[in-house]
């Protein structure tokens, strides 16, 4: 059992969650994720960490609410228990040999660039930022990356926060005037890849965290599989991060639909909306 | 040796027709009368070659006279000097190639079915809960990695004599492959729990979920804090055959399906975890894991299941009593076939290439190896594709671990003796040394490791 210690609203559809978890705390890295279940019934669900606190023993995760397993979550009170609460998995970001990076995040994904923000403030070499979104309320920690950005761009579908478009539309501007040596972005497969498609064009080297379906996040179930360089790896225990430039993109986008369906039949039997 | 014939005991099952629709256990023991009159067949050889073939030597003709009188607690605590987990050993073990092939019956009338009096037994013990004699506390603290037969094993010796134990598990459920794997048709959970109920009811086994060695707790801190250290972490990397096709969605390893139908319960109404309804199946491969998720395929609602292996009937690696009872519900045989690729419609799998075989020399293994056959490819329509070609040991130990020494396998390397790993005071065995073997011979090692244990720490055994 984990204690959701605070609960924080941050748009209609997405809830910050500090999760009371000393070991993963004490253990966790830029970059690694987390998997949680909410009750007894409930299914394994990856999170990447947002961010982490070893000395007060918290981890931050922030989840959109899509399906059956997300509602339930957003229903546990702060104070709360949810039943558990695993990490850190994965192998922690190394962006060391990049002196220049340009970080994107995408909805949500924007959350899981922060601890990588803050980690190159804190080494002295402020990144620059883009963060995108549909529209201005899913912009994610706008103040917090403001103190960690060297500059930060935001972007929106309806221009309601920062420029009008798509991140591959100020990433395109910016790669005009800057010389970066590495991108590193996080959001939705399909803004994953578009902003690969424009990178491989420029030539500029790009790494990507794989939010893949999985199970037990140890190298087990080898659900989270994906072809990268040609050969198949596991999000899990090989990433999550790879080389954006190497992913087959259509296969791994077609594995993230594997249980559209029943996703969708079973939220509809949890909130009673119609499919 | 002049006796009279009698042939074995049958134990009663759920009929095919029928459980092949159910998840509940296939196999419904014997009655006492059953299992009085089975053990009574033991001829009690002089030197009882039925415990030569036994990995933990279990004392089996003194447990079946014990049962024979009707007398299962001294049964039980026969069985229960050597193996700690009778139940599932009495379900899970081959003992078709150990004990009762090494029964003298077995060429006149039938070997003595030892497993399923053990079965019986076990569950009595179950049923009726005898108060342990506590050890006395020997302030020593061992750390065990996995809650599978080995790990278990080995934590229930050492607390027997008065270690205190920790279990460190991955998995939000205790267990290992005996809730992640075996299905409850075969291993009912309900049992498993009751096992480990028993092991941790003494107070000096402590199990810590949701704990990844080497990730939630480094390998350093765990030795640190500890006498010693056992490494049961078993040999759960799923392997994939590399072909075209593999990664389209509905193929699963069997790992990944048996996993979502047993740990996570997907096939009970009120379990979140989704798993695909496939309803043309086909499995890869014909060993236990196999015949587990072929079954598992059937009683999830497929119309027809099929395995799919390259050699033929005589090498399928299974049980005699699995691919028999796959038979019986209707599981369907594809023998010297081979897929070469998976064939998709809109990211699904629709088809699967085959190449027939033909089986030539005997390969190191003694098995006939199996070669294409030029020119005879077909395609098979199949809408669900479950690869069961065995597990390779998980590496995140060793990479978290530099110390910890492992071959090119992946298994970590030990002295066959004490079962010590190259890292002072940390023991391994079960599947993360062996590679996929089976749950008595990961009980075996994880209770030879223990007495290596006891006596680095110093204590009388």
């Amino acid at each position: 059992m984990n204690q959701i210690l605070k609960k924080t609203r941050l748009a209609t559809n997405v809830t910050e969650y500090v999760i009371s978890a000393p070991d993963v705390a004490r253990h966790a890295r830029p970059g690694q994720f987390i998997i949680l279940r909410v009750d007894e019934e409930g299914e394994r669900i990856p999170f990447t960490i947002c961010d982490y606190d070893a000395q007060n023993g918290t981890v931050t995760v922030l989840v959109q609410e899509v399906g059956y397993s997300t509602i339930k979550l957003s229903q546990v009170p702060e104070g709360g228990n949810i039943a558990d609460f695993v990490g850190p998995l994965g192998n922690p970001t190394d962006l060391s040999e990049y002196k220049n990076i340009l970080l994107i995040g995408g909805g949500i994904g924007a959350a899981v660039i922060y601890p990588q923000a803050k980690a190159l403030r804190q080494k002295g070499m402020p990144a620059d930022v883009i963060v995108g979104a549909r529209n201005v309320e899913l912009i994610m920690y706008e103040k917090e990356f403001r103190a960690a950005a060297k500059n930060l761009y935001l972007i929106t579908d309806d221009g309601t926060s920062g420029m009008k478009g798509f991140v591959t539309d100020e990433l395109a501007r910016l790669a005009v005037k800057n010389t970066y040596d590495c991108v590193f972005a996080v959001g939705p497969m399909p803004m994953m890849k578009a902003v690969c498609d424009l990178t491989a064009k420029l030539g500029l080297k790009t790494i990507v965290s794989m939010n893949s379906i999985m199970v037990d996040g140890t190298g087990m179930c080898g659900g989270c599989r994906l072809t990268c360089g040609g050969k198949t790896k596991y999000a899990c225990v090989d990433g999550p991060e790879f080389d954006g430039h190497q992913i087959d993109w259509n296969e791994a986008i077609n594995r993230g639909r594997t249980y559209r369906e029943q996703e969708a039949a079973h939220k509809c039997r949890l909130t009673g909306e119609g499919r | 040796m002049a006796f009279e014939k009698k042939p074995r005991n049958v134990m009663p099952e759920q009929a095919p027709e029928v459980r092949a629709h159910n998840f509940e256990e296939v196999a419904l023991g014997f009655t006492e009368a059953q299992i009085k009159d089975e053990a009574s067949r033991c001829m009690h050889c002089k030197n009882a070659p039925c415990m030569q073939g036994c990995p933990v030597s279990v004392n089996i003709p003194d447990f079946l006279a014990a049962a024979a009188r009707g007398d299962f607690a001294v049964a039980g605590e026969i069985i229960g000097k050597t193996s700690s987990l009778p139940a599932i050993c009495g379900r899970v073990c081959p003992q078709e190639t150990q004990c009762e092939k090494m029964c003298l019956r077995g060429k006149v009338d039938g070997a003595v079915a030892i497993g399923q009096c053990e079965r019986f037994v076990g569950d009595y013990m179950l049923a009726h809960k005898t108060e342990k004699r506590k050890p006395v506390p020997t302030g020593k603290r061992v750390a065990v990695i996995g809650s599978g037969p080995a790990g278990l094993t080995c934590a229930a010796e050492l607390s027997n004599h008065g270690v205190q134990v920790t279990i460190f598990e991955a998995f939000h459920k205790a267990g290992g492959v005996l809730v992640y794997g075996i299905p409850e048709f075969r291993l009912p959970k309900a049992l498993v729990q009751s096992e480990i109920e028993k092991l941790c009811g003494g107070g000096n086994v402590e199990i810590k979920l949701n704990t990844v060695a080497g990730k939630t707790r480094t390998m350093e801190e765990i030795a640190h804090e500890y006498d010693a250290v056992f490494i049961g972490s078993g040999a759960g990397l799923p392997m994939f055959m590399n072909i075209p096709g593999e990664n389209l969605n509905g193929v699963y390893s069997a790992n990944e399906y048996l996993t979502r139908v047993n740990l996570m319960k997907a096939y009970l109404p009120n379990s979140a975890t989704p798993v695909q309804i496939g309803k043309n199946v086909s499995v890869i491969g014909a060993g236990n894991v196999a015949m587990d998720a072929a079954r598992t395929a059937l009683r999830m609602g497929a119309q027809t299941v099929r395995i799919v292996y390259r050699r033929g009937r005589e090498e399928m690696p299974a049980r005699a009593e699995e691919i028999h009872h796959a038979e019986q519900e209707g599981i369907e045989f594809l023998l010297l076939t081979n897929p070469v690729s998976f064939g998709g419609e809109n990211g699904w799998v629709k088809s699967m290439r085959c190449v027939k075989m033909a089986l030539g020399e005997p390969d190191k293994s003694g098995r006939r190896s199996p070669a294409p056959i030029a020119g005879s490819e077909y395609d098979v329509e199949t809408d669900m594709v479950i690869v069961a070609l065995g597990t390779r040991p998980n590496p995140l130990i060793k990479n978290s671990f530099a110390a910890l020494k492992t071959n090119e396998k992946g298994t970590i390397v030990v002295d066959e003796e004490t079962m010590q790993t190259s890292v002072e005071n940390m023991y391994a065995g079960g599947d993360a040394v062996t590679g996929a073997a089976t749950v008595i011979l990961a009980m075996g090692a994880g209770r030879k490791a223990s007495k290596a244990i006891l006596e680095k720490l110093g204590i009388r055994t």
